[in-house]
């Protein structure tokens, strides 16, 4: 029997290895992909709820929240052309313009 | 019993698969693990019953936002790996200490709910509306009880879109 604890839990897991590779990951481009895998991760808990209370509201959300990651990835790969365009990199250790 | 099955083979993959996107060196081989994560993900939706979120899930994630990421991947031909340059300043013991710490609190967290199981969630899950099709729902909520968050959702991707061009472009 498998209960909204165990989507629960897988949640979590994807949650855990999207937040690792935002820490530990210098290229940018892995950390906005681990960032997708942790939108991915509330998705899944939205449906699991939603499933269990057989209310499609959460389906609703999880379609809102997929077209905040498309906005999101949109405007920051443009950022990451941008920089890269100055820089030559993209490295988020070096990516320190703007600290004082 | 089927189910079970089926979960468990869907939750290895996505997390097998979500652990070689954050550790593969080829950034390119990280985005097609990634496509592979998203349409395991999209399986998974189907055997919660939401197929429209699935079909939204393999459209938007696995055929749009991937192929941005794959461009993007390309556009930037790096001439040395980024992960060569190392910061000095940088405090990696501290993010792996975080990680741990909240690892810890989501296995209290599962230690927890499994001796105790949630009564109120499943008495809750009786008491539903009834089931039609899957799309209809959605459609019917979205275009009435969420109808003011859609509008701002297209808002914001076209505001997201502006951005993205002006961002993107040499010169304006």
């Amino acid at each position: 029997m498998i209960t909204p604890t165990h989507y629960m839990m897988l949640s979590a897991a994807l949650f855990m290895i999207g937040v690792i590779g935002v820490m530990v990951r210098r290229n940018i481009i892995i950390i906005f992909m681990s960032i997708e895998l942790i939108l991915n991760a509330v998705n899944i808990n939205l449906i699991a709820f939603s499933a269990q209370l057989q209310n499609a509201v959460g389906q609703v959300f999880a379609i809102f929240v997929i077209a905040v990651a498309a906005a999101e990835a949109a405007v920051g790969l443009g950022i990451i052309l941008a920089f890269y365009r100055n820089k030559e990199t993209i490295n988020i250790d070096e990516m320190n313009l703007m600290r004082w | 019993m089927a189910e079970a099955i089926a979960f468990y083979f869907l939750s290895a993959c996505i997390l097998g698969f979500a652990v070689l996107v954050i550790t593969t060196r080829d950034t390119v081989h990280s985005v097609l693990f990634l496509v592979l994560d998203f349409l395991f993900v999209a399986a998974l939706y189907v055997l919660l019953g939401a197929q429209f979120v699935a079909a939204i899930q393999i459209l938007v994630y696995a055929g749009g936002i991937v192929v941005l990421y794959l461009f993007v991947v390309m556009l930037v031909n790096l001439k040395r790996p980024p992960e060569a340059h190392q910061d000095p300043h940088r405090r990696t013991g501290w993010g792996f200490a975080l990680s741990v710490a909240v690892l810890v609190e989501l296995a209290a967290v599962g230690a927890y709910s499994y001796a105790r199981p949630a009564s109120a969630l499943a008495a809750a899950g009786s008491a539903g509306m009834p089931v039609t099709g899957n799309t209809e729902q959605v459609g019917w909520l979205l275009y009435t009880s969420y109808l003011i968050p859609f509008e701002i959702a297209s808002m914001l991707l076209l505001v997201a879109m502006i951005g993205a061009i002006v961002l993107a472009k040499r010169e304006l």
